[in-house]
């Protein structure tokens, strides 16, 4: 009976039928239950449960498909904190972007977002430039890499269009000037090449009101439509279509044989 | 040297014909291709760049150029925009990194001479604990990740102007600096070339890597020597026809897209001669002397015919002659590949080049149509 007594704190919680519900193993300190761990949790079973050494070096990886991962976490958590205030209309998103460091309590939402958004660009790109030069790109793992650059392109569409939503001048000419390229689509902006070659008789099936670059911005300049498209774009679509990419990324790293390594 | 006279040196060599000829004639050296870009690699030091001493040296490099310009009433303008500060990182970073890789893969080209292991390798039987092992170090670089968004956060406030105003453009109006590489391109070739075309192929030419690249040397570690063909081509498509161009775009692109040096006034009214004439203009009114001819084709046609044979026929010759060996290793598909992604991907130099000795402007111009190259 004395021995009972004699349990700390910790270990009386451990025990109890809260914690033993929440997590099975108990704190990881055997070697089982460290496997447990990983294995147990929804979030950390990602990982394997055991890594070949040079796989958790940082210098092998440089940690930087994990640090992207975490950016776009991070910018879920702080875009989603920006929604509660911002409405995506000409007459409120500036000034709503202005109340945002001006009357929003520790207002530095906006900055943390924007520059973790700036940063994922540059993280994925070193994250590419990690996988190219230690040559993980080779057989098993040719999709993976192709994946990787959907991703890549996803990442920068999302910033793209985020970079509208402030509604300032910075904001509608860089996305004028980036928009002012699908113009010239071939065949499906309306000063593409080939463009004119799609009609009807002398009705051009082709023109201002009905191109890509109209179809992207919902009118023919950069105006009312286009900012609600590019915000369903930002909020919505492409972060959908960059998680299921994501979620592939991530099972095929472990059906790839895991980190790449020399054999 | 005084600071004035180094500044105006800089801002001399910064100008895309000298920057850029200088990074593209320098690059086989540093990123050797072949035995003999080796040799003078190992003769003129240049593999030093991938040592400590190297690393050090860029970074106090990369740091004097921002310090001077910090302090330069100009350059400050540009460097101190908070939109600009990514680009101040990515300098820092991609050297870094860049520079880390090649001193980790020099280190495992020495090993590999010797008939070691490269210092990756470990015994498959000896693995170690993703708990605690690797969810610390997770943990770690998260949150130093965050306290650095914080503190950037706090110092750096997000950039705000005017209200939209679609009747004000500024002048320049430039994308988003990731982009800046793409408007860059903007210059030498039309719309749809620079900002449909070549995004395109850039994408479907980085997801084609793993499937044209047979060397099978050198996966799962550093290595250079292994696979250097490979890493001289993917170096120079990503440092000098990316990053580099983005560099241009941001610090050396002023009002009306003109050059000016970083330690330059932005002049608005810094006007560039415009003189630059289509090659069928060059054939018919210079060299033939006559007006150009009404029908497109044959006006074009010496455009249309060097674009042929530069795209269709020259792969076939290289296939026959220079490359015979590695069309026989790669195989037709694989070899048309290549061909088509790297002729597409040297056409930007290319046009770089007819522009600033030639002044040409385009090699086939059907404004008609909108198909200009
Ligand atoms: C949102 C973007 C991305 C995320 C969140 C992401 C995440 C990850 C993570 C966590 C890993 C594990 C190893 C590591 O941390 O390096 C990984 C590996 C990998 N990634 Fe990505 N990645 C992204 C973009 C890319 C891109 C742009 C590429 C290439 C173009 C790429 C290609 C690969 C490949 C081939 C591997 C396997 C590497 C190996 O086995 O050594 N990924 N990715």
């Amino acid at each position: 009976m004395s021995d009972k007594n004699d349990k700390s704190l910790l270990e009386k919680m451990e025990e109890s039928q809260v914690w033993k519900s929440i997590i099975r193993s108990g704190i990881p300190r055997t070697r089982r239950q460290r496997m447990h761990a990983i294995l147990g949790s929804v979030f950390l079973h990602l990982h394997p449960a055991r890594l070949p050494k040079h796989a958790v070096k940082v210098g092998y990886t440089w940690c930087m498909g994990g640090l992207s991962f975490f950016l776009f976490v991070n910018l879920t958590i702080t875009g989603i904190l920006l929604m509660f205030y911002y409405r995506p209309t000409v007459e409120y998103a500036f000034t709503d972007i202005i109340d945002l460091s001006e009357q929003v309590p520790l207002g530095i939402m906006r900055e943390l977002h924007r520059w973790a958004a700036h940063s994922m660009v540059l993280i994925v790109w070193l994250h590419m430039v990690r996988v190219f030069m230690t040559g993980s790109y080779k057989p098993p793992r040719e999709f993976n890499w192709g994946i990787g650059v959907i991703l890549m392109v996803l990442t920068m569409l999302l910033s793209f269009t985020g970079y509208l939503l402030p509604w300032d001048q910075l904001a509608i000419w860089a996305v004028t000037v980036g928009s002012n390229m699908a113009r010239a689509t071939p065949f499906l902006g309306n000063e593409g090449p080939g463009a004119a070659l799609l009609a009807i008789g002398d009705i051009n099936l082709v023109h201002v009101g009905s191109d890509v670059r109209f179809a992207l911005l919902g009118g023919r300049f950069v105006g009312e439509a286009t900012l609600l498209r590019f915000y369903v774009l930002h909020c919505i679509a492409i972060p959908f279509v960059a998680m299921i990419f994501m979620a592939v990324h991530f099972w095929r790293i472990r059906k790839d044989g895991g980190i790449s390594g020399p054999l | 040297m005084n600071i004035t006279a180094l500044k105006s040196l800089i801002d001399a060599l910064s100008a895309p014909t000298i920057s850029f000829t200088i990074l593209t004639v320098i690059f086989p050296f540093i990123f050797p291709p072949s035995d003999w870009f080796e040799k003078i690699h190992r003769k003129s030091g240049l593999w030093r760049i991938w040592t400590k001493l190297g690393g050090v040296i860029g970074m106090i490099l990369i740091t004097a150029f921002f310090v001077i310009g910090y302090f330069d009433p100009y350059f400050n303008k540009t460097l101190t925009k908070a939109d600009n500060f990514p680009i101040v990182l990515m300098i820092y970073s991609m050297w870094f990194y860049i520079w880390l890789g090649m001193f980790k893969a020099y280190r495992n080209d020495i090993r590999l001479d010797q008939g070691l292991k490269p210092n990756e390798y470990n015994d498959p039987d000896d693995k170690v604990l993703v708990w605690p092992d690797l969810v610390y170090i997770e943990f770690i670089a998260l949150i130093l990740f965050q306290v650095f968004l914080i503190v950037w956060s706090i110092i750096v406030a997000a950039p705000i102007e005017e209200p939209a105003n679609p009747a004000a453009t500024p002048n320049p109006s430039k994308a988003p600096w990731y982009f800046l590489g793409l408007q860059e391109m903007l210059v030498y070739y039309d719309p749809w070339i620079a900002g449909v075309l070549l995004p395109t192929f850039i994408i479907v030419g980085l997801m084609a890597i793993p499937y044209v690249d047979i060397n099978k040397k050198g996966d799962g570690y550093y290595s250079f020597r292994e696979r250097r063909v490979g890493m001289f081509i993917f170096m120079y498509g990503w440092v000098v026809l990316w990053l580099f161009l983005i560099i241009i775009g941001t610090f050396f692109r002023g009002p009306n897209w003109n050059f000016f040096g970083p330690f330059e006034y932005w002049d608005i009214h810094k006007v560039e001669a415009l003189t630059n004439v289509n090659l069928s203009e060059l054939l018919w009114v210079k060299w033939f002397n006559q007006g150009l001819p009404s029908n497109i084709l044959i006006r074009e046609g010496l455009g249309f015919v060097i674009t042929g044979l530069y795209l269709f026929v020259l792969p076939v010759i290289l296939a026959k002659t220079y490359l015979k060996d590695m069309y026989a290793a790669y195989g037709p598909t694989r070899f048309v590949t290549i061909m088509m992604l790297g002729l597409v991907m040297l056409a930007l130099p290319i046009k770089m080049y007819l522009r600033w000795v030639f002044n040409l402007q385009y090699i086939v111009a059907i404004p008609e149509w909108f198909f200009n190259i």
